[in-house]
């Protein structure tokens, strides 16, 4: 059962008119299948509509629909031989944060991102995607090992942000954010960043601080959700939708403002609706990427990455 | 403090019920609630003698106070772009910024200065709590680079006195890239072997809390500010419980091992001067920084808590 977004209704009422002529149809009845094709291409046709102009309100529910897939799918589709690493040897495991060493078309890459699971009980487990200092610690450690071993660092990003809670700030959530951005402003080695579905934030940053940043086609990347926005500058959660406009939170306008490098293009109706597709498209923009940093020095790479962020700002839309 | 508490306040009292503060010239402290007379507490750096509760003071006279003789100068900061995304929520962002430098005479939520501290060149980056809450937009990311530069250009250490409510939302993913820039701004003062010294000045919250902010070299926080990543409020709408007491004050972060120091306001300048000192003369006989003991509000250079 696929899930539908609100302004996907039409999608939903048209896709389910199929099912129930797919259920009717009997071997070799052409008036059916006609019918099927017309109702097909009409689906199509909507998707494209929708998909066009999708409101940036609108794009904030792609961005975190159910479907749309997750480091773990990423995992499987574009990394061999993966090993997940565990434990920021301080304090705990943080299963918000994923990361381990692996091979990305053959070559050996340091993995990292935020998984927020799947199902109520994995859900809980990845905390629903938001990571506590153990987390970020974690990442930093990786990432240090990249360095070590001169691997590649691939990042990816999908979370509301850092969890807040009690125990995260006790031990030092701003810190472990603050550090692991200097650590991804550090290493000498390329750090490829995705921003996959939601960039929540200094959670999305602590991870997202690369030598080149690309960002799916409907994914959103903010300080702020619209929600805490709203209810800041509204005085009104209710306001999510004005604040998902003026916070310019899309890919599009993302990358006018140089923040992101690359735009990936979502299969029609999103990544949801055909992941296989995404995450090849997802694979090509990555190898892409990556290419030309590998050419690089590890200073040259420290000081790309330090002369991109430091030009960020001179921008506007 | 005996006949101001016994006798003129209980005066002061009925007069504040009969009619509001009469013209600013008592102040009543949110800590404890004693009057202060308005000279008393200017005197006393805006720290209430009863209770020691640490009100907030002004960019410009925390900048005096920190200085030799209270002589420094400013550094005139770029022009940035402003309103890069013409946003707009019950107000233009370009009218909210407009009233703001209206009323604190400055460009943005920062002061970068030099000058001498304990004869000893150095830049210090004061944000203004009074500008947008402090908040960190392309603006205040361009003073703490030209901060640093500044401080690697004339050898001298950094010092950046942190008040703000975080990232400023106004200016959207602008303003969380500034988490990045001001890392990188102070890693070059850092990479120059210069000190860089956070103090932590209520409150510190936010992106600024996790950014340059927490990856000083030295942390000294001021008694009882807060300081700390996620707002109280947000916090206790996910966990549905009491926080805990002082939860997020300078003294719970020293406690939880994510400062240094918690420092009265008082002795903050000999404290600066001291610790610049030794980290950066490695050999003098003749130096030495007299500062007080340790007090109830935790360590000082000469004896930390």
């Amino acid at each position: 059962m696929r899930n539908f977004l609100e302004f996907e209704k039409p999608i939903a009422d048209l896709e389910g008119k199929i099912e129930e002529l797919k259920h009717l149809s009997t071997e070799g009845d052409i008036n059916i299948a006609e019918e099927i094709g017309k109702l097909q291409t009409k689906v199509d046709r909507q998707l494209r509509a929708i998909y066009q102009k999708l409101t940036p309100w609108q794009t904030v529910q792609v961005a975190r629909h159910p479907d749309r897939p997750h480091l773990s799918d990423i995992l499987r589709a574009l990394v061999t031989d993966f090993v997940p690493l565990a434990g920021d040897r301080n304090f705990a495991e943080d299963f918000a944060i994923i990361g381990g060493i692996g091979r990305f078309r053959g070559r050996s890459v340091v993995v990292i991102g935020t998984e927020k699971g799947r199902h109520t009980e994995d859900r809980l487990r990845h905390n629903f995607g938001m990571a506590r200092p153990e987390g970020y610690r974690k990442a930093q450690r990786l990432m240090r090992l990249a360095d070590q071993f001169g691997l590649p660092i691939l990042t990816f990003v999908d979370t509301a942000g850092a969890y807040p809670g009690i125990g995260a700030e006790e031990r030092g959530q701003a810190e472990a954010i603050a550090r692991s951005i200097e650590t991804c402003l550090q290493v000498k080695v390329p750090l490829i960043a995705t921003i996959v579905g939601e960039g929540g934030s200094g959670g999305a940053v602590a991870l997202a601080s690369g030598n080149h940043v690309l960002m799916f086609e409907n994914a959103i990347y903010s300080v702020i959700s619209p929600e805490g926005c709203a209810s800041i500058l509204w005085r009104s959660a209710e306001h999510a939708k004005d604040a998902a406009e003026a916070l310019r939170l899309t890919a599009a306008d993302l990358l006018k403002l140089g923040v992101v490098d690359e735009i990936i293009a979502e299969p029609l109706g999103g990544a949801h609706r055909d992941p296989a597709a995404a995450l090849k498209g997802l694979g090509e923009a990555i190898e892409a990427a990556l290419q030309p940093y590998l050419q690089q020095t590890g200073d040259a790479l420290k000081a790309g990455r330090r002369a991109k962020f430091i030009a960020i700002g001179d921008k506007r839309l | 403090m005996n006949w101001l508490t016994n006798s003129v306040l209980p005066k002061i009292k009925a007069l504040v019920q009969a009619r509001e503060v009469p013209d600013n010239l008592w102040h009543k402290c949110v800590n404890c609630g004693q009057m202060i007379f308005h000279r008393e507490l200017e005197d006393n750096l805006n720290v209430c003698p009863h209770c020691h509760h640490h009100g907030r003071i002004s960019a410009e006279r925390r900048l005096e106070l920190l200085f030799d003789d209270g002589l420094y100068k400013t550094l005139e900061l770029a022009k940035s772009v402003a309103d890069p995304l013409k946003f707009r929520d019950r107000k233009r962002y370009s009218e909210r910024l407009k009233e703001a430098q209206g009323k604190t005479k400055r460009s943005d939520a920062i002061i970068v200065a030099e000058g001498l501290i304990g004869d000893r060149k150095t830049i210090v980056a004061v944000f203004d709590f009074s500008f947008m809450g402090g908040s960190m937009g392309v603006a205040v990311g361009n003073a703490l680079v030209l901060a640093s530069e500044a401080a690697v250009a004339a050898g001298a250490p950094l010092i950046a006195f942190p008040a703000s409510g975080g990232a400023r939302m106004q200016e959207g993913i602008l303003s969380l890239m500034q988490m990045p820039r001001t890392v990188l701004a102070v890693e070059a003062v850092k990479e120059a072997r210069l000190p860089f010294i956070v103090v932590l000045t209520d409150p510190t919250t936010g992106g600024v809390t996790a950014s340059f902010a927490m990856i000083g070299d030295l942390h000294l926080a001021e008694p009882g500010a807060i300081i700390g990543f996620a707002g109280q409020r947000v916090i206790k709408d996910i966990i549905r419980e009491d926080l805990p007491e002082g939860f997020q004050r300078s003294e719970y972060l020293l406690e939880h091992g994510m400062i240094d120091m918690v420092v009265e306001r008082a002795d903050l300048r000999d404290t600066l001067i001291r610790v610049l000192g030794l980290l950066t003369d490695r050999h003098d006989p003749q130096a030495q920084t007299a500062l007080p003991g340790p007090t109830e509000h935790g360590g000082t250079a000469a004896n930390p808590g």
